[in-house]
């Protein structure tokens, strides 16, 4: 596995912006994940983390969504040249 | 004349209570939590000269199913026995349409004829949305109508697009045109072919071949009863093939569904970007680590004081209004064993199911105002860190909580959580947590134990064991709560994963409903088994009934009454009530019982007259402090501070105290443990559906208090506290 995707939808800063590269999960969460709309190739956002810096919520096929950090680390996720260009 | 079935389906929150609730005119629950309609509600209405029959399913994001809960959606969709869905009324948030398309493109798979259903759009257009309707409906093959359900904006375009669609014959969609992999392709056709008569019987192909792609997604590490075992082994076996030749099926096909979506919306969408600024501020400041905590404790804070002291002055109305009627029917009957039934059972009885309601009332307010707004799914945002910790959802928080008021609206709250091993495992822990009546009981015995002014290393001795006290119930309830889910309710905890809404103004109309509908199932499912064993109970403290003793009693008391000397006379009648009420109730069946159990409860520490205490707690806990009073003497009426001089002089058949500092702790802590409380039984059996999980509860609870108070006394005794 590279470097490149090694990096999880877990570990976004804050506002940052990434793309569902795939999803490591048993199938219960990985179905529900893929359902829910974070398909590869889907642009996701970090919008933040609660309090106690778990859950997180990110935006999603504009909809605003909560996952727990040990789920969202099963997401796996590339960040795009241009940040900032999004649609 | 024939009536038409229409399935309301959509996601949750996508509007379909609004909807429902607006063509019916029966308001039905509508909520800002996703997820809150448990059950499915129906009613009748007619369209257009047709009859029809609306269907409000629970709120789901997919067709595909892990639990029983889950199946409802599909199961109703299929269903091909009589009555079966005629057509699908496709709710969706016209705001969201990326995602909420997802399950419409599923109900299209079963050939069910449908509509589909845009609302919310007053806040597309407020978002600068546009959605191209005819486009739409070109590609999905279905009429497409927009509507704003809250506003009741488009309800006419509706009721003619289903009016029209059953005119037309209710035309079967066309197939949505997925592009599947080949070889998800062939393992769908090998499940479709095994799907036997059981699980669908008679019903033609797409409804087969929906139920094949169903099973492709549903089946494995869930809990579905009824699948047979061949066809699991099968999609494993589908699935493991394939994923060695490096295709995941089950993401293939969700993909290509996804796909057919984003070919559709690129023609019909011309969306902005994502933006709902006043929810992002809002949140913003709401879900802050310091201001979204501090609002989060405000809000909590004021649920708190509200359940405990807000409704206090309703309460004591309802409980004046009891007494008032009580001493009515003294007045207007002749003494005797009729007008207590009368008075102290059934008048009692119907007290008890009203003292509840206050409280009732305001959790389903205030938990309907937090759903309404957006703001409850923010709750369990911010709390299900700590809540996860004993492996809770974030939504367990305020049931959990309110149970520190009264465990019976706590469980009825319970209704929010909506997976179902979750919403029991609460409700069986809910009731460890110190309620308020526990602490009348508390405050008693402390104050015989430890008048104000003791004090243990410069600390007030009864404010330690007070905190004391409610550290255990916390510790224990959260304890229970690990065991329960670990042994009984073992499972996979379902993941977290909630939607956030976007904040909304609440409509006042919704809330009250609401509230009238949360109260009225308590009063019409808890309310009649309530009052019957508050009569049981009151049966069992006062029969049999003693004629003789009794009409000599009233003997005295004439004689008493024509005592000259107003100071003697009235003591006199005092202490002749006093006696009565202690002779009543220790001839009393409860009072032989016990005495029956004293051998039992001995090793506790504590005698027979706390037996009767504890066998008349089944009313309410707090009803010991009462009882206590009753048969130390101190009679009906007393003071809490009476009846703590009255125990503390008093010694038992050996002479010892007749409550010693250990016995006293001994006595809080079965008070903390046990399940006492029969409306709390009651309602775990109401809202869990069955006897077994009620009774489970006090088997669990009773035996927990048992042995604490067995290790307490003992252990104490052994260490030479007594
Ligand atoms: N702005 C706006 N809000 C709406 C509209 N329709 C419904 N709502 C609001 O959306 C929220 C959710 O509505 P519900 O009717 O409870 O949704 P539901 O689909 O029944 O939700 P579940 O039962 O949880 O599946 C409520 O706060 C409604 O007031 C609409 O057309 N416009
Ligand atoms: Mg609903």
């Amino acid at each position: 596995m590279s470097a490149a995707e090694a990096l999880t939808l877990e570990a976004l800063k804050e506002g940052e912006e990434g793309i569902v590269t795939a999803i490591s999960a048993p199938k219960p969460l990985r179905v529900r994940l893929l359902e829910l709309g974070l398909l590869p190739g889907t642009r996701v956002r970090l919008l933040r983390r609660a309090p106690l810096g778990d859950p997180i919520e990110i935006e999603v096929r504009r909809t605003r969504l909560s996952l727990r950090k040990s789920d969202a680390a099963r997401v796996f996720i590339s960040i795009p040249k241009s940040q900032g260009a999004s649609p | 004349m024939r009536i038409f079935r229409i399935l309301l389906v959509g996601n949750p929150n996508s509007g379909k209570t609004t909807l429902f609730n607006l063509l019916t005119g029966l308001r039905a629950r509508t909520g800002n939590y996703p997820g809150i309609t448990v059950e499915c509600r129906a009613a009748r209405i007619e369209i257009d000269g047709i009859l029809v029959e609306l269907i409000d399913l629970p709120g789901t994001y997919s067709l595909s199913a892990r639990s029983e809960e889950e199946r409802i959606a599909i199961r109703e969709i299929l269903k091909n026995t009589p009555p079966s869905p005629d057509l699908a009324l496709v709710i969706a948030d016209a705001t969201a349409l990326e995602r909420h398309l997802y399950l419409l493109v599923q109900v299209l798979e079963t050939g069910l004829p449908s509509i589909l259903c845009l609302n919310m759009m007053d806040e597309a257009r407020a978002q600068g949305l546009k959605i191209d309707l005819a486009t739409l409906e070109k590609s999905l093959g279905i009429p497409v109508v927009a509507i704003a359900a809250r506003h009741g904006e488009g309800l006419e375009g509706l009721k003619q697009a289903i009016a029209s669609s059953i005119r037309l014959g209710l035309p079967v969609p066309k197939d949505p045109p997925l592009t599947l992999h080949p070889r998800l392709e062939q393992a769908l056709d090998r499940i479709e072919k095994a799907i036997d008569a059981s699980l669908l019987p008679q019903r033609a192909g797409r409804a087969r071949r929906a139920l094949a792609r169903w099973l492709l997604l549903s089946v494995g590490e869930d809990e579905l009863s009824e699948i047979p075992p061949t066809l699991r082994a099968l999609v494993a076996s589908e699935e493991k093939q394939a994923f060695e030749d490096g295709l995941a099926l089950d993401h293939a096909l969700i993909s290509a569904r996804y796909a057919w979506i984003d070919t559709i919306l690129k023609q019909a969408l011309a969306p902005p970007s994502f933006h709902s600024s006043t929810t992002e501020r809002i949140d913003r400041f709401l879900t802050h680590p310091l201001w979204g905590s501090l609002a989060f404790m405000t809000a909590m804070f004021f649920l708190f004081q509200m359940l405990f002291k807000g409704v206090e002055p309703i309460v004591s109305i309802i409980e004046t209004l009891v007494s008032l009627t009580q001493s009515w029917l003294r007045h207007i009957l002749p003494p005797g064993p009729l007008v207590e039934l009368l008075a102290n059972g059934v008048v009692a009885g119907v007290g008890n199911v009203l003292v509840f309601l206050p409280q009732i009332a305001f959790l389903s307010f205030f938990l309907a105002f937090l759903e309404d707004t957006g703001y409850l799914a923010r709750v369990a945002f911010v709390i299900d860190r700590l809540m996860g910790a004993i492996g809770l959802h974030g939504r367990a928080f305020i049931p959990m909580l309110s149970g520190f008021a009264c465990a019976v609206p706590a469980i009825l709250s319970t209704r929010t959580i909506e997976n179902r091993r979750d919403r029991l495992l609460v409700m069986l822990t809910i009731p460890l947590v110190s309620c308020s009546a526990r602490l009348p009981v508390y405050l008693l015995v402390i104050g015989i134990l430890f008048p104000p002014g003791t004090s243990v290393f410069g600390l007030e001795a009864g404010a330690l064991l007070l905190f004391g006290m409610y550290a255990l119930s916390i510790l224990s309830a959260l304890g229970a709560a690990y065991l329960l889910r670990h042994f009984l309710l073992r499972g996979p905890r379902p993941p977290f994963l909630l939607e956030l809404p976007p904040y909304r103004w609440p409509d006042l109309r919704n809330l009250l409903r609401v509230v009238f509908d949360r109260s009225w199932a308590f009063v019409s499912n808890a309310g009649s088994l309530i009052t019957a064993i508050t009569v049981v109970l009151w049966a069992l403290l006062h029969l049999p009934w003693n004629a003789e003793r009794e009409r000599w009693f009233e003997q005295r008391l004439a004689e008493a009454k024509v005592i000259s000397d107003p100071f003697l006379r009235s003591e006199r009648i005092d202490q002749l009530v006093r006696e009565r009420a202690e002779e009543r109730m220790e001839s009393s069946f409860a009072g032989r019982l016990g005495q029956m159990i004293e051998p039992l409860i001995a090793p506790l520490g504590f005698d027979w007259k706390i037996g009767i205490g504890i066998l008349a707690s089944f009313a309410a806990r707090e009803v010991l402090v009462s009882t206590l009073g009753i048969v130390y003497g101190a009679g009906e009426e007393a003071e809490a501070k009476d009846i703590q001089g009255r125990i503390r002089q008093s010694k038992r058949k050996d002479g010892r105290p007749a409550l010693s500092a250990l016995s006293g702790i001994s006595l809080m802590v079965f008070y903390l443990f046990a399940a006492q409380c029969m409306s709390t039984v009651i309602m775990v059996f109401r809202e869990s559906g069955s006897w077994r999980w009620a009774l489970l509860m006090v088997a669990y609870m009773n035996s927990a208090a048992y042995l604490a108070s067995l290790l307490v006394y003992q252990g104490g005794k052994l260490l030479g506290f007594e």
